[in-house]
C-alpha cells in the first residue's frame, strides 16, 4: 500500500508538471488551432538559462523569476518574427516549422551549454510540507508550484481586462478586431504566456529528469496525451488530463508494463483517445462548416 | 516539345543513372556504403512523400516503420535463416499491413492530430524495440547483428559493390513505381484528397480505402528501405530508430522538395552528407560542432517553408525552364514567353 501510495504522489507531481506543459499547448491551441511541436525544446531552453543565471551566482527565486521573463518576451518574438508569417499556411507547413524551432532550440542549447547531463537543484529541501513519507520535498513543493501557475492563469483569463481581451481574440477574431482589440498582438502574448508558462514546467522537471537538450522529449510527450485525452481546446481538460496521465504512467509504468517502457502508454491513451472520443472527455466536438 | 524543361531533365536523369551505375566501379569502401545509405534514405524520402508530399497526411513517425522493416527482415535472417532476398520484402509487407492498420486511426485524425500520434510513435518506438518481453527476437537493448550477404560467385563483384547494387535496383525499381503511381488516376486521387478532400469524395473517390492504402503503401516503402539498411549497415539497435531518424526524413522531403519524387534524390543526399560533415568538423571545432546538423535543418526547414516550399526539386525545375526559354529564339514561342525572357535577360547570353 504505501509503495502503492508512493507511485500515486509522485505521479501527482509529474503530473502537475505535465498539466503546466499541457496547459501551454492549449494556449497556443486555442488561438491559433495549432499545436507547437517546439513547445518542448523551449522549455528545455528557458531550463537552461535559468540554470545558468544560478550557475552564475543568482538566487533560486530570482533566477526563477527572469527566466519567466525572459521567456514571456522569447514567446513573444518568436511569434512575431517565426510564426507569424505562416499564419495562413497549411497545417503541413505550421508543423515542419515548428519541428523548425525544435532543431533550432536543441542545438541552441547544446552549442550553448554543452550535450552532457547536468544536475538542476531544487528549492524545495529538507522535509516535504505535505505528503512526507511519500513524495520528496522537491514533489511536494512542485505540486504547490503546480496549483499557483494554475490558480494565477485562471485568475487572469477571469479577472483581467486583458484576459478578456485574449478570450475574445481566440474565440472570434473578427469581432475582436471590430470592437478594437489587437488580434496579432493577442496571439503573440499567448505566444510569450505560453513560453512562460513552458519555463515553469521545465524548471520543475529539471530536479526529476535531469538537464539535457533531450529532457524534456519525454515531458512533452506526456503533455501532448494529456491535452488530448482532456480535450486539446479546454485549459481545464487538460490541467485535468495532464495529472491523470502522469499518475496513470506512473501506476501502468510500476505494476503492469514497466518503467522501461513508460513512453508507450503516452503512445496508448493518445491513439486510444482519438480513436474513441477525438474531442478529449472536455472538448467541443468539432464541426466543420462544409 | 511540349514542355520546355522536360528535355532537360531525360538529361538530367540519365547522367544521374549512369553515375550512380558507374559509381561502384569506381568508388570503393567506405564511399560504397554511403551511397547504398543515399539510396535506401531516398527509398525512405519516396514512402514519406507519397504519404506527405502527395497525400497530404503528415506523417512524423516513419522511423518506426523503418525500424519494423529493419527488424522484421533481421529476425528474419538471423532467427529464421532466410536469405535476404526473401526477407526484406516479407519484412516490407509486414510494414504494408503495419502502415495500413495505423491508417484506420489516422483517417479519423485529420492533419495535426495524425502528426500528434505519429510524433507519438516515433518517441515511444527505441522503447517498444528493447522492452524485455519481446527481447527472445530483438536481442533487447544489444540488438541483433547480421551477417553481410555474399555476392553471387558469377558477378565476380565484392561484397560493398554487390549491396550498393542490390541497393540501386530496389531504389530504382521503386522509385519507377512510385512514379507511375502518382502519374497516373492514383495519383490523381492523391492529390484530389490533399487539397479538396470534400470535392474529391463528391467525385467517387474512396478518401477512406485510398488514404489507408497510401499509409500501407508509404509504410512498406519506409520498410524496404529499413530492411536494406539493416543488410548495409549490419547490425540493428533501438537506438537507431529514434525521433531523430524520422523528423531527418521530415527534413529529407521538405528539403528534396514535397510532392517530388525526384527531390528525394536531393534530400537524401543532403541528410546522409550534413552529419557527416558535421562529424568531421566535430574533429576540428571542437563538441560544438555536433550542434550543427540540427541548426541546420532548424534553419533550413524554415526557410524552405518561407522562401521555396517546392524544395530543390522545385527550384531546379524552375531554373530549367528559365533556361530552356532564354534559350529558344522568341519567334517559336507565344507572348506569354516574353515575360519569362525579359526576367531571364540577366544571365541569359
Amino acid at each position: 500500500m504505501g509503495e502503492f501510495l508512493h507511485q500515486v504522489a509522485s505521479g501527482l507531481a509529474l503530473g502537475g508538471v505535465y498539466a503546466i506543459m499541457a496547459l501551454a499547448l492549449v494556449m497556443i491551441y486555442q488561438a491559433t488551432q495549432l499545436i507547437n511541436f517546439a513547445q518542448g525544446e523551449m522549455a528545455m531552453f528557458s531550463t537552461y538559462f535559468a540554470w545558468k543565471l544560478m550557475d552564475s551566482g543568482w538566487p533560486y527565486w530570482g533566477a526563477f523569476a527572469v527566466t519567466i521573463v525572459a521567456s514571456f518576451i522569447g514567446g513573444v518574438l518568436i511569434e512575431r518574427l517565426v510564426v507569424r508569417p505562416f499564419a495562413n499556411a497549411p497545417v503541413l507547413a505550421s508543423v515542419i516549422v515548428f519541428i523548425g524551432l525544435a532543431f533550432i532550440f536543441n542545438s541552441l542549447a547544446g552549442w550553448l551549454y554543452g550535450y552532457s547531463v547536468t544536475s538542476f537543484d531544487s528549492p524545495f529541501t529538507g522535509r516535504p510540507w505535505f505528503g512526507a513519507g511519500y513524495m520528496s520535498a522537491h514533489e511536494a513543493g512542485s505540486i504547490v508550484v503546480t496549483l499557483c501557475v494554475l490558480a494565477l492563469v485562471y485568475a487572469f483569463f477571469r479577472f483581467t481586462p486583458l484576459g478578456l481581451a485574449m478570450r475574445a481574440a481566440a474565440q472570434n477574431p473578427v469581432s475582436s478586431r471590430l470592437v478594437g482589440i489587437r488580434v496579432g498582438w493577442m496571439l503573440a502574448i499567448g505566444w510569450g504566456l505560453a513560453a512562460a508558462i513552458g519555463s515553469v514546467a521545465g524548471m520543475m522537471a529539471a530536479p526529476i529528469v535531469y538537464l539535457d537538450p533531450n529532457m524534456m522529449g519525454g515531458v512533452l510527450l506526456y503533455a501532448f496525451a494529456g491535452a488530448v485525452l482532456g480535450g486539446v481546446d479546454s485549459p481545464f481538460g487538460a490541467v485535468f488530463g495532464g495529472i491523470v496521465v502522469g499518475v496513470l504512467g506512473n501506476l501502468v509504468g510500476a505494476y503492469v508494463v514497466g518503467d522501461e517502457v513508460k513512453l508507450s502508454v503516452a503512445l496508448a491513451i493518445i491513439i486510444a483517445v482519438l480513436v474513441w472520443r477525438p474531442s478529449g472527455l472536455f472538448g467541443r466536438k468539432l464541426v466543420a462548416r462544409v | 516539345m511540349a514542355e520546355p524543361g522536360r528535355a532537360l531533365g531525360v538529361l538530367v536523369a540519365i547522367a544521374v543513372g549512369v553515375f550512380a551505375l558507374a559509381f561502384p566501379f569506381a568508388a570503393s569502401g567506405y564511399h560504397l556504403y554511403q551511397g547504398a545509405q543515399v539510396l535506401i534514405l531516398m527509398i525512405a524520402l519516396i514512402g514519406l512523400n507519397l504519404l506527405t508530399g502527395f497525400n497530404g497526411q503528415i506523417s512524423l513517425g516513419h522511423g518506426a516503420f523503418f525500424a519494423i522493416g529493419s527488424y522484421g527482415a533481421a529476425i528474419l535472417m538471423v532467427k529464421a535463416g532466410l536469405p535476404f532476398w526473401a526477407a526484406i520484402p516479407l519484412a516490407s509487407v509486414v510494414c504494408f499491413i503495419a502502415g495500413f492498420l495505423f491508417g484506420f486511426p489516422a483517417l479519423r485524425f485529420g492533419g495535426l492530430y495524425l502528426a500528434l500520434a505519429t510524433f507519438a510513435l516515433a518517441v515511444a518506438t527505441p522503447q517498444i524495440l528493447s522492452y524485455n518481453g519481446i527481447d527472445a527476437l530483438t536481442g533487447g537493448s544489444q540488438g541483433l547483428t547480421i551477417a553481410k550477404p555474399a555476392p553471387p560467385v558469377w558477378t565476380g563483384l565484392n561484397s560493398d559493390q554487390w549491396l550498393y547494387l542490390v541497393c540501386l535496383a530496389s531504389a530504382g525499381a521503386l522509385y519507377w513505381a512510385a512514379r507511375n503511381l502518382v502519374r497516373g488516376r492514383v495519383g490523381r486521387a492523391l492529390i484530389a484528397i490533399r487539397d479538396q478532400p470534400i470535392a474529391a469524395e463528391t467525385m467517387g473517390i474512396n478518401a477512406a480505402l485510398y488514404k489507408t492504402t497510401c499509409f500501407g503503401v508509404s509504410a512498406l516503402y519506409a520498410g524496404v528501405a529499413g530492411g536494406l539498411s539493416a543488410i548495409a549497415v549490419g547490425f540493428v539497435s533501438p537506438e537507431s530508430f529514434g525521433l531523430a531518424l524520422s523528423l531527418a526524413f521530415l527534413v529529407g522531403i521538405v528539403v528534396g522538395g514535397l510532392a517530388s519524387l525526384g527531390g528525394a534524390l536531393f534530400g537524401a543526399l543532403f541528410i546522409e552528407f550534413v552529419p557527416n560533415i558535421a562529424d568531421q568538423l566535430t574533429v576540428s571545432f571542437g563538441e560544438g560542432a555536433k550542434a550543427l546538423p540540427g541548426a541546420i535543418y532548424g534553419v533550413l526547414l524554415i526557410l524552405v517553408m518561407a522562401a521555396m516550399p517546392t524544395g530543390v526539386a522545385g527550384v531546379a525545375q524552375a531554373a530549367a525552364r528559365a533556361l530552356m526559354s532564354s534559350w529558344r529564339p522568341s519567334h517559336e514561342k507565344g507572348g506569354v514567353n516574353v515575360a519569362a525572357n525579359c526576367q531571364g535577360k540577366g544571365e541569359a547570353p
